[in-house]
């Protein structure tokens, strides 16, 4: 079976015009060579030609992946690209190249919003992963933000499986607050369960909202039944009911 | 049948604007008024800067939140990254010069800018060189200012340094021309860019009489606005302007929209196609599944 990050690059290759198929291949392959693990020593790096800073070959094409990466013309099949064509190949990128977390870091806080949000997005997939307290200081950079794409991209599956309940909590509310919807959340359903901080958040944020007289956003309810226990409590009552 | 080669609607690229100074009314008007793309130069602040770091962090927002609030109003939005002439003079500033060709590299970079002369001094000389030296390095066209005060001497000099550098003039926009300068800018060959201000600069009338002298080809008409008395749709107002004085749609589609994308083309690096307002939220998080985890 194919490992998901497998089947995204096989996806993303059928989206992608001849040329940038062509250039996704030789950015892969430079990432692969250069892995801390594998890579000579000083090998990888761009020749210092005045044009360009010196950096590894590989990480001039997760900078410029968004000139070089372009989806072939749609057809009625292909009506939409998902995810991200760009984005997507940027994470198979730092996938290959595995950067340690210094180099990660590097790469996020001199990253536009768009490469800042593929670093988050590779979080999970990294193979060593990174150093967790590195890694969680750009989720919570991230979270500070309100760039609701890095807001979203911030709580994937590794900020489920690593953040402190306190700025997870923080996190779900704040997509509440700039629009962002609930089902982007990783690890939602398991996270939520049973919180019973995170229902009190959004009861008393449902509350400010009504007497504001604003709308609830239409997900708030179904989280807070889950931080409530009250499907699982309803499914009790209706297994142990005479 | 005669295939429409017109657009169905009026659209507006601004090629120079400085959307850090306004407000979100701003990109709500300006998308109203046609503007579905934008370039934002770097430029002075207001209050003079004393360290590189508030540089940096000032191109981190043209690559990240300006770029994040324009695409909320359907308006793409590209930059120009470069030390701006005034604060050349700060020795201070003058090592943001040293890390400008990180920035260059970045995908919404169209061009180096705003560059050329403020008081032309020779610290000026040093980054205008200097400059139009990473823009030839990077493969990118050149935004250059041409100065307030002592316009016409210093359009002179600065067309001096241009021949010097080697940097085509196809791939330099000389801005804030008015009618003492175009004619020395028309013969250099570079591109032609007038400011249309409120009061000063140049206003949408005079704009169509230079219109009618030099014609359509290599224009840029902009609106410069920013933190001062300035109007974002000052753009749309020179379209009107034009539209009234005899110049027909298509004139007003190259000018406002074909010649800026054929100029920042030059980069290779423009992305035009941002959902409009109300597709956009749809369009961010659906479809992610895989890089997010899941199935």
């Amino acid at each position: 079976m194919l490992t998901p990050l497998a089947s995204l690059r096989t996806g993303l290759e059928l989206h992608l015009t001849a040329e940038s198929r062509t250039w996704l291949r030789r950015a892969l392959t430079e990432a692969a060579d250069a892995r801390p693990d594998t890579a000579a020593p000083g090998g990888g790096a761009a020749p210092d030609t005045g044009a360009a800073p010196r950096l590894p070959r590989w990480e001039l094409h997760f900078v410029t992946a968004g000139r070089k990466c372009h989806p072939a013309p749609r057809t009625s099949d292909t009506a939409a690209v998902a995810p991200d064509p760009v984005d997507a190949a940027r994470v198979l990128i730092l996938h290959a190249a595995a950067p340690d977390t210094d180099t990660l870091t590097r790469l996020y806080t001199r990253g536009t919003a768009d490469e800042r949000r593929a670093v988050l997005l590779a979080l999970p997939h990294l193979d060593p992963p990174p150093a967790t307290a590195g890694a969680l200081a750009l989720v919570e950079d991230a979270l500070r933000t309100n760039d609701t794409r890095l807001i979203a991209a911030a709580l994937g599956p590794y900020a489920a499986a690593h953040l402190q309940a306190h700025q997870w909590r923080q996190g779900v509310l704040k997509c509440l607050f700039t629009g962002v919807p609930l089902a982007v959340v990783a690890g939602l359903e398991h996270r939520a369960a049973g919180d019973d901080e995170l229902a009190r958040m959004l009861a008393d944020y449902a509350r400010e909202r009504t007497a504001a007289g604003r709308t609830v956003p239409e997900d708030l309810g179904h989280v807070l039944k889950l931080a409530r226990f009250e499907e699982i409590r309803e499914e009790i009552e209706e297994r142990d009911a005479p | 049948m005669k295939t429409p080669t017109r657009p169905p609607a009026r659209r507006i690229f601004d090629p120079h604007i400085h959307m850090t100074s306004r407000t979100t009314d701003d990109y709500a008007a300006m998308y109203e008024a046609g503007v579905r793309a934008l370039v934002e130069p770097s430029f002075w602040l207001g209050q003079p800067r004393t360290s590189p770091a508030t540089f940096f962090d000032y191109f981190d927002s043209l690559l990240g939140w300006e770029p994040y609030r324009a695409a909320q109003y359907g308006i793409a939005h590209h930059c120009t990254l470069a030390l701006n002439p005034k604060e050349a003079n700060d020795p201070r500033c003058a090592p943001v010069l040293d890390e400008l060709p990180r920035y260059l590299i970045k995908d919404g970079v169209v061009a180096v800018g705003e560059v050329g002369y403020d008081s032309m001094t020779p610290a000026e000389d040093t980054a205008l060189a200097a400059q139009l030296q990473l823009a030839l390095d990077h493969e990118l066209p050149a935004l250059v200012h041409t100065p307030h005060r002592d316009k016409a001497a210093g359009l002179a000099r600065t067309l001096d340094v241009l021949r010097e550098s080697g940097l085509p003039p196809e791939r330099v926009v000389l801005d804030h021309l008015n009618e003492t300068t175009v004619g020395a800018a028309a013969d250099s060959g570079c591109w032609l860019g007038f400011s249309i201000y409120p009061d000063t600069k140049m206003d949408p009338d005079r704009m169509v009489r230079i219109l009618r002298v030099h014609g359509t080809e290599r224009v840029l008409v902009n609106s410069a606005a920013d933190w001062g008395h300035s109007d974002p749709l000052k753009t749309s107002h020179v379209a009107d302007a034009m539209l009234a004085a005899g110049f027909d749609e298509d004139d007003v589609d190259q000018v406002l929209w074909r010649n800026p994308v054929a100029f920042y083309g030059q980069s290779g690096r423009l992305t035009l196609d941002v959902a409009p307002p109300g597709e956009r939220e749809q369009q961010l998080f659906q479809g992610n599944s895989i890089l997010r985890g899941g199935e």
